[in-house]
């Protein structure tokens, strides 16, 4: 059983894989020019269609991703190496696409869908391997006649922090079948934060498509799940006069939406934000190195070090954090909407 | 002086404008891994988690119960041992007042039959004293009668003689 499951992980790993690549050009700066820090960056906060992992120019190491792409009723599947780095362009029949600093362009300006396994699809598959090892493995040795043991130990404290102190308070009766989506919400936000914050890794929970999707499920969840009263505070608020009905029937309209949205650019700004300090605080040595010399990075650096390091204590704060406000918000709505008239 | 080099560099607002294809993904693993942790761990855990509770509760309830038992039981046997003692107390009061009663009985009778015997023996006493005297009586008369008779024999030979006997005879005996 554990041979096979090792065989699995060996074969994911060759696939998402295939050969680590070498290649790039560096960009000396010139005298008198300072190291700019946004690039760097931006090309970390932002996807790729390669997974990079430390180096630049020619010296970089990074992990090939597999291209999925439809144009003109085709699909097109190749890996990014063959771009080799956004030297080259790949010319399928009569599609050729390009690189154009991390931008993937067709070069006729046809266009395209892009399906790819970019840097954030391949981080969130191995999130979601990491999430399947932990909760499945916890789940087959959770037995009702001991204590937990373990990673269960572990585990089962946060399962029942969730459904007991998030979910039931706020959602209150029937909120049983909302248990299974909240509690995965709760461990796919924790789990990627988390990993968002090894070095190398990607910035999946501070991207906007991600946490649109997840808002807008919670869009979806908390109006289906709208009664009587939830629709009627919307089309009819209580106590409004009717002269002020046609202002209050469309911000309560722009109210279902509003709440989801503020989730969304909640989770990406507070995860972006975060990436981005430890970025700057370390592209101070940079900054140091360029514009004082080596004595200047020598002498920022430690600083820049201890700084990075406090911050990266918050990061872990603010990952148990997002993923516990994102959660019992979206309790709360669903609270909200399922509360019985009173 | 310093001037930052100019890097072409990715447009901020592709920061805000999602994409298609991480959409799309994140849809599709999102939805499938909420079917899947569902099925294959928050159920088990959950489900362990609310059956090992009631166990506990279960376990609980009973070493109450129990305990109540084992108070209900100490009561009860006080109780049986109360009411032994009670009826302990009793026989033993019983059994003293029947033992007094019996040796009450037992002198009364033992009294009333020795004052029946007295008077049977004073009775008897007194029948056999007047039968003695009534023999001895008997006894005087036949004796006087014979020394009478030897006397009157004897003396009965003369007329005289006779008549001064009997007188003699008469006034010498006293008889009661």
């Amino acid at each position: 059983m554990t041979h096979n499951k090792n065989k699995l992980a060996a074969l994911i790993f060759l696939f998402l894989c295939p050969l680590v690549s070498f290649s790039g050009d560096p960009k000396p700066l010139n005298e008198g020019e300072i190291y700019n820090p946004v690039p760097a960056i931006m090309h970390h906060i932002a996807d790729s269609h390669e997974w990079h992992l430390w180096g630049e120019g020619k010296k970089s190491v990074s992990i090939p991703l597999p291209l999925i792409l439809f144009c003109d009723g085709k699909l097109d599947i190749f890996f990014s190496s063959k771009f080799h780095h956004g030297k080259k362009n790949v010319k399928i029949e009569d599609r050729e696409y390009a690189l154009d600093h991390g931008h993937l362009v067709e070069v006729n300006n046809k266009e395209f869908v892009d399906l790819s396994i970019t840097k954030n699809v391949a981080s969130m598959l191995l999130s979601v391997m990491v999430l399947l090892l932990l909760f499945v493995g916890a789940a087959r040795k959770s037995n009702k006649d001991k204590a937990p043991k373990g990673l269960l130990s572990f585990l089962e404290p946060l399962v029942l922090f969730v459904r007991d102190d998030i979910v039931k308070p706020n959602i209150g009766h029937g909120y049983k079948k909302y248990v299974p989506y909240l509690l995965t919400l709760f461990f796919f936000i924790l789990v990627n934060n988390l990993l968002g914050l090894i070095p190398a890794a990607a910035n999946l929970t501070g991207n906007i498509a991600v946490t649109l999707v997840l808002s807008f499920i919670t869009l979806i969840v908390t109006n289906l799940s709208g009664n009587k009263t939830y629709w009627g505070h919307i089309f009819n608020p209580p106590g409004v006069p009717l002269a002020l009905m046609p202002i209050m029937i469309p911000i309560e309209i722009v109210g279902i939406f509003t709440k989801p949205f503020a989730l969304m650019i909640r989770l990406f700004a507070n995860i972006s934000a975060g990436h981005i300090i430890i970025m700057s605080l370390i592209s101070l040595i940079f900054m140091a190195q360029s514009g004082l010399g080596n004595a200047g990075a020598f002498g920022v650096a430690p600083v820049s070090v201890l700084f990075v390091l406090f911050m990266y204590f918050i990061e872990v704060l603010v990952a148990f954090l997002q993923a516990y406000i994102f959660t019992l918000l979206t309790s709360l709505f669903i609270g909200l909407a399922t509360v019985e008239h009173h | 002086m310093a001037s930052y080099i100019k890097t072409n560099y990715m447009d901020p607002m592709a920061l805000v404008t999602p994409a298609i294809g991480l959409v799309f993904w994140t849809s599709v693993v999102f939805i499938l891994l909420i079917f899947i942790l569902k099925k294959f761990a928050w159920k088990p855990i959950l489900d362990s988690v609310d059956k090992r509770n009631k166990n506990i509760e279960d376990a609980l309830q009973s070493a109450e119960n129990a305990k109540k038992e084992m108070e209900n039981l100490t009561a009860d046997n006080e109780k049986i041992l109360a009411e032994a003692k009670a009826q302990r107390d009793l026989i033993l009061k019983e059994a003293r007042e029947m033992k007094e009663s019996l040796i009450k009985d037992a002198k009364e009778k033992a009294t009333l039959e020795a004052e029946k015997i007295m008077d049977d023996t004073r009775e008897q006493i007194h029948n056999q004293k007047m039968k003695a005297i009534t023999e001895l009586k008997n006894q005087v008369a036949d004796l006087s009668i014979e020394i009478a008779e030897k006397i009157i024999k004897s003396e009965l030979k003369d007329k005289q003689a006779q008549k001064k006997l009997v007188v003699d005879a008469m006034q010498d005996k006293d008889l009661n």
